[in-house]
């Protein structure tokens, strides 16, 4: 039995130290054929399902999109690649295309400097306050993101609500928030780095934590003010973390969906919509599936670069 | 010099909750706002005079027991309690099975599966809701709240797996090797060692399957159009607004019940939450 254990082993490659040999489970000596009592038969059948899901809801669809997109509107004809020209000749395409890369740019340069700040500043705090802090600051994150959105929605109603009561009370004149297309850009970035900024603030808050304490004495009997600690210690020991945090967050940001249907719905004039939401107008609400699979394959060359450096940046941190 | 330190640090604690407190209303000011606007009537929702920020003519329970009574607010809930107790309890299932058989079961191409696995948690649901708005027409589950059962593991299955595989590799190899001295099988020592020592990772990964499921807002509305099917977050964004006329504080009565299972949850399991999410940052 014992044998048979290595055995199984052999076709596995790892750079680990050879592991003890392991007593083998008594497994009851059934019909039940060797090679499915062994651990790589008992390994692959675990992961049937994962295999199983990934390979018919994710996989699949993913190539099946690339099909649909090159059928006609009637999914009657082939057309190859006439949908993506049709795209590149429109300017509301243009005009979705600036507006995501601004949205996610913007979004994405907020969030992570706000979250930096913030988990600076909770990481100074005492030690006993900052659970609590931390828990406060998540909340926006853990609300459903498109009924937190409708609250938004109702802060920058233009005669009622909040926003603008706050402005004429200042003395300054209400906005349009929602109606004029830059505010109405403003308005969706916002909700973005509001809902987005917390997951930032707990990753770089864990950062923090796992830097060594002895660097910043050992700098400090250097002489190093606050600024050369955070310019010399803090900035490149999480450097790969804020790289990472960033990419994945431009991805997320980039595939947004939830803010902009609620928000704005895309409009005014087109002027807010992003591949997702109108991908969704093109292909669902419209009913031009084809067109909307391409609108949305669109998002891939961006997201497929993103996670091609997340991969590398977690490389080279576990090397 | 002393005195000067403490100062110092005096001022920098100083500034740093001020700092906060600015952050702190920004965060909290929606959730507060949507909750104050719940229990306002109508005519002070409507009037211009007042504080937006305060109730100053009395609460009311109206658009709560209009929720209850006049809408399909409790159809939604109910819908939208089946989808995500049934979303999580068959994506823990396939996410324990594989993290388990991927942390400790090496076989051949399982480090390549591991990566695999990260990089479909970077696929987006915008990518693939509309060729799996074909997929779910094809199986004739269109409108019907069993196409969320089955589409919705998609979203949650990678990164739960992901997440549970760094716990489960933490469990010492000593356990493995007493359970299978005391004749455990393979499954057994799953259930019995792997699942009670990782137990925290087990109750973050839950409360993200909970939490992603319950806020699903594309695939219901791209698969779903009946009122009898709809769940919580599309039904009260889209059925809840009626004409030109908003009744917001029957809207924002509605996105505040919907909000607070997850809400509550995390308040109580806040820490093995936050846990799990940052388990990969720290060691980045």
């Amino acid at each position: 039995m014992i044998q048979d254990e290595t055995q199984g082993e052999v076709s596995v490659v790892t750079a680990r130290p050879p592991r003890r040999p392991e007593v083998a489970p008594p497994l009851p000596r059934r019909a039940v054929p060797r090679w499915l009592r062994s651990r790589t038969a008992i390994a692959v059948a675990m992961c049937l399902p994962l295999l199983l899901l990934i390979g018919g809801l994710i996989a699949y669809p993913f190539f099946y999109s690339i099909y649909l997109s090159m059928l006609n509107k009637r999914e009657t004809a082939f057309v190859g690649l006439a949908n993506f020209r049709f795209l590149l000749r429109r300017d509301t395409f243009w005009l979705v295309v600036h507006n995501s890369f601004l949205f996610t740019l913007t979004a994405v340069f907020f969030k992570a400097s706000l979250g930096f700040i913030l988990a600076l500043i909770i990481h100074t705090l005492p030690e006993r306050g900052q659970r609590l802090w931390r828990g406060i600051a998540l909340i926006p994150w853990v609300m459903p993101l498109a009924l937190s959105t409708l609250g938004w929605w109702w802060i920058f109603e233009p005669t009622h609500s909040a926003l603008n009561w706050i402005l004429v009370q200042l003395g300054i004149s209400p906005k349009p928030w929602l109606s004029e297309p830059g505010w109405a850009r403003f308005a969706t970035i916002l909700v973005n780095i509001w809902y987005g900024t917390p997951f930032f603030l707990i990753m770089y808050l864990a950062g923090l934590k796992s830097i060594s304490q002895e660097l910043y004495e050992s700098s400090a009997i250097d002489g190093a003010n606050a600024w050369q600690r955070l310019r010399y210690i803090t900035l490149p020991m999480l450097k790969n973390l804020i790289a990472i945090t960033m990419l994945f967050s431009t991805i997320v940001t980039f595939a947004n969906f939830d803010i902009v249907r609620v928000l704005t719905r895309g409009g005014p004039r087109y002027s807010t919509h992003l591949f997702g939401t109108y991908a969704f107008n093109v292909g669902i609400e419209s009913g031009d599936v084809p067109l909307g699979a391409a609108v949305a394959l669109f998002m891939f060359p961006i997201l497929a670069i993103s996670a091609f450096l997340i991969l590398r940046g977690i490389q080279r941190s576990q090397a | 010099m002393i005195r000067s330190i403490r100062a110092r640090r005096k001022l920098t604690l100083v500034l740093c909750y001020t700092a906060l407190a600015a952050f702190m209303v920004f965060f909290l000011f929606p959730p507060f706002y949507m909750a104050i606007t719940s229990f306002k009537t109508n005519q002070e929702i409507e009037s211009l005079r007042g504080i937006p920020f305060l109730i100053q003519q009395g609460v009311t329970l109206k658009h709560y027991r209009d929720l209850f009574t006049k809408t399909d607010f409790l159809l939604y809930f109910r819908n939208t309690a089946i989808v995500a107790v049934l979303v999580t309890l068959i994506a823990m299932t396939i996410s324990v099975l594989a993290a388990y058989s991927l942390s400790r079961l090496r076989f051949f191409g399982s480090v390549t599966l591991g990566t695999a696995i990260f990089l479909t948690y970077l696929v987006p649901e915008t990518l693939l809701f509309i060729p799996l708005f074909k997929i779910v027409g094809k199986l004739g589950l269109l409108n019907s709240k069993w196409s969320l059962v089955l589409v919705l593991p998609t979203a949650i299955v990678p990164f739960c797996t992901w997440m549970l595989i760094g716990y489960f590799g933490s469990v010492p190899r000593e356990l493995d090797e007493a359970a299978l001295v005391d004749g455990a099988n393979y499954l057994q020592m799953l259930l019995r060692v792997f699942l009670p020592v990782a137990l925290p990772g087990l109750v973050a990964a839950t409360m993200f399957a909970f939490t992603v499921s319950w806020a699903s807002f594309l695939y219901p509305m791209a698969f779903i159009f009946s009122s009898q099917e709809q769940v919580l977050t599309v039904g009260t964004v889209t059925t809840l607004i009626k004409g030109d006329v908003y009744h917001w504080g029957g809207l924002m009565a509605g996105a505040v019940l919907a909000c607070l299972p997850p809400v509550v949850l995390y308040v109580f399991l806040m820490d093995y939450y936050i846990s799990g999410l940052t388990a990969g940052a720290t060691k980045a």
